[in-house]
């Protein structure tokens, strides 16, 4: 594999063009495989945001890709997971989309990654509309002031989001780069170490998202 | 706070722009995926491709639209029009489109909606409801289908309801009244729709001053505006339309 590619992780329930496209924008050389090989070997791994959690994450455990996903990790490889790509960072998700065997954490929880510690709940739906779809702003913490996936993106920038779930309240703050206040308080971009990911759609955001996709592609090549 | 979206719609026929006004006497107006581009980079929160080839089985033009945009276009869009079955669907979100829009085949078959939710996510799932106001009684609208040509005798509100139920995550509601008349949108109808479903209403039909996007989200309670021909024909930029609803107090997105 050439040096510094990037892999966006192929799991067949497609829209990943608009994700290749806009790193490639952003000047990064980009492979869209399920190759597991491949994925272990990146120099960094985008996994995009498509579908439900249960189903995302059956299909990457059955055909290697979560375990090639926690390879590179172990290996400090820059990660950015893009909305589901996020939640399936974190222990667990109440998304359900059937019945499934029995979890540690009761009916309702399918495991994730367990890469970062916290839960992926839905947005209480009430007064506001659940999904929550459309531009809204992020709001960044201290700990994303320092965020190097965040550099030259603006407090209060309008970025795109459209997701029924975030991770749930109780989440670490010290992971927490930037939130968004919709339904109630989420976070909008979570980061440690070189695991970033984001609740919105970065190949979706116009400027804003172009600026995020550049400073991935910049921490990848180191 | 999520701003109101501004939505231009283009209708497509055989890969090229069209306009219909009230569904007849189309013109041509460019290549969609340009024209979406130009809109993009005009601040368009997002936009939307009406494909009225229904009649046609042939989806290959409108798979390569999907796709194509999907590289040039850096918000979201949405592929509508003629769809018959899940399957369609998913060829058009795999070529790349962020939500598909589902009207008559719907109607028909409301399990469409929820095998199209369940396969993409509600996220990605919108039911298009042509309605008109039912000549017996004027707070009701009747769900038209074929590109408005055929009544259903179904109850707009109560199939908004239903298709929410079943999964949508989006209504994009058009009054076929209203639909290329410039006297506004439908707002009791708008609203209407809006009260009775938990999920973002698009306003579409009707569109002819700045006021009338206003009073779409203002009055139709809205969460989206959708217009194609003020917009196609230059009456107003996308962020013309923005600075006039930002001055109204309505949320818009204007960092582009």
């Amino acid at each position: 594999m050439a040096a510094g590619r990037i892999v966006v992780v192929d799991y067949h329930r497609g829209n990943l063009q608009s994700v290749v496209r806009g790193l490639e924008a952003a000047g990064g050389l980009v492979t869209v495989t399920d190759d597991p090989t491949l994925i272990a070997g990146a120099a960094g791994v985008v996994l995009p945001g498509v579908g439900a959690f249960e189903d995302a994450m059956g299909f990457i455990r059955q055909g290697g890709q979560a375990d090639a996903i926690m390879a590179a990790l172990g290996e400090g490889t820059p990660f950015l997971g893009i909305c589901l790509g996020l939640h399936l960072l974190f222990d667990r998700g109440s998304e359900r989309s059937s019945e499934g065997g029995p979890s540690p954490w009761g009916g309702t929880w399918v495991p994730g990654l367990g890469v970062l510690s916290g839960s992926v709940t839905r947005l209480p739906s009430g007064r506001l509309k659940v999904p929550h779809v459309g531009w809204d702003q992020i709001h960044l913490t201290d700990v994303g002031q320092r965020c190097p996936l965040l550099v030259d993106v603006p407090e209060g920038g309008n970025v795109y989001f459209t997701h029924s779930f975030a991770v749930d309240e109780g989440v670490d703050g010290t992971l927490v780069a930037a939130r968004t206040h919709y339904a109630r308080s989420f976070a909008s971009c979570v980061w440690r170490d070189n695991v970033f990911g984001v609740q919105f759609h970065p190949e979706k955001s116009s400027a804003a998202g172009l600026r995020i996709l550049s400073n991935f592609v910049r921490i990848v090549r180191g | 706070m999520l701003a109101k979206r501004v939505i231009p719609c283009l209708d497509v026929r055989d890969g090229r722009v069209v306009k219909g006004v009230n569904f007849v006497g189309l013109r041509d107006a460019g290549d969609p995926v340009e024209l979406a581009s130009a809109y993009d980079r005009a601040g368009a929160d997002e936009v939307v491709f009406l494909d009225i080839t229904a009649t046609s089985d042939d989806r290959t033009t409108t798979v390569d639209l999907a796709s194509r945009a999907s590289r040039e276009l850096h918000v979201p869009y949405a592929v509508g029009g003629g769809f018959r079955d899940v399957a369609g669907m998913a060829r058009m979100i795999c070529a790349g489109a962020d939500k598909v829009s589902v009207n008559s085949a719907a109607v028909r078959d409301p399990s469409i909606i929820t095998s199209a939710a369940a396969a993409f996510g509600s996220q990605a799932v919108i039911c298009a409801i042509d309605a008109r106001r039912t000549v017996r009684d004027r707070d009701r609208w009747e769900v038209y289908v074929a590109g408005g040509r055929t009544a259903t005798g179904v109850d707009a509100v109560t199939w908004a309801e239903e298709a929410c139920r079943r999964g949508a995550g989006e209504i994009l509601l058009t009054s076929m009244d209203k639909d290329g008349t410039k006297d506004g949108f439908d707002l009791a109808l708008t609203r209407a729709v809006s009260r009775a479903v938990p999920i973002p209403v698009i306003a579409s039909g009707g569109v002819g001053t700045l006021e009338h996007f206003a009073e779409g989200i203002l009055e139709g309670e809205a969460d989206a505006v959708l217009a194609a021909s003020v917009f196609h024909f230059g009456t107003f930029t996308v962020r013309q339309v923005k600075e006039y609803l930002a001055s109204q107090g309505i949320p818009v997105r204007l960092d582009f």
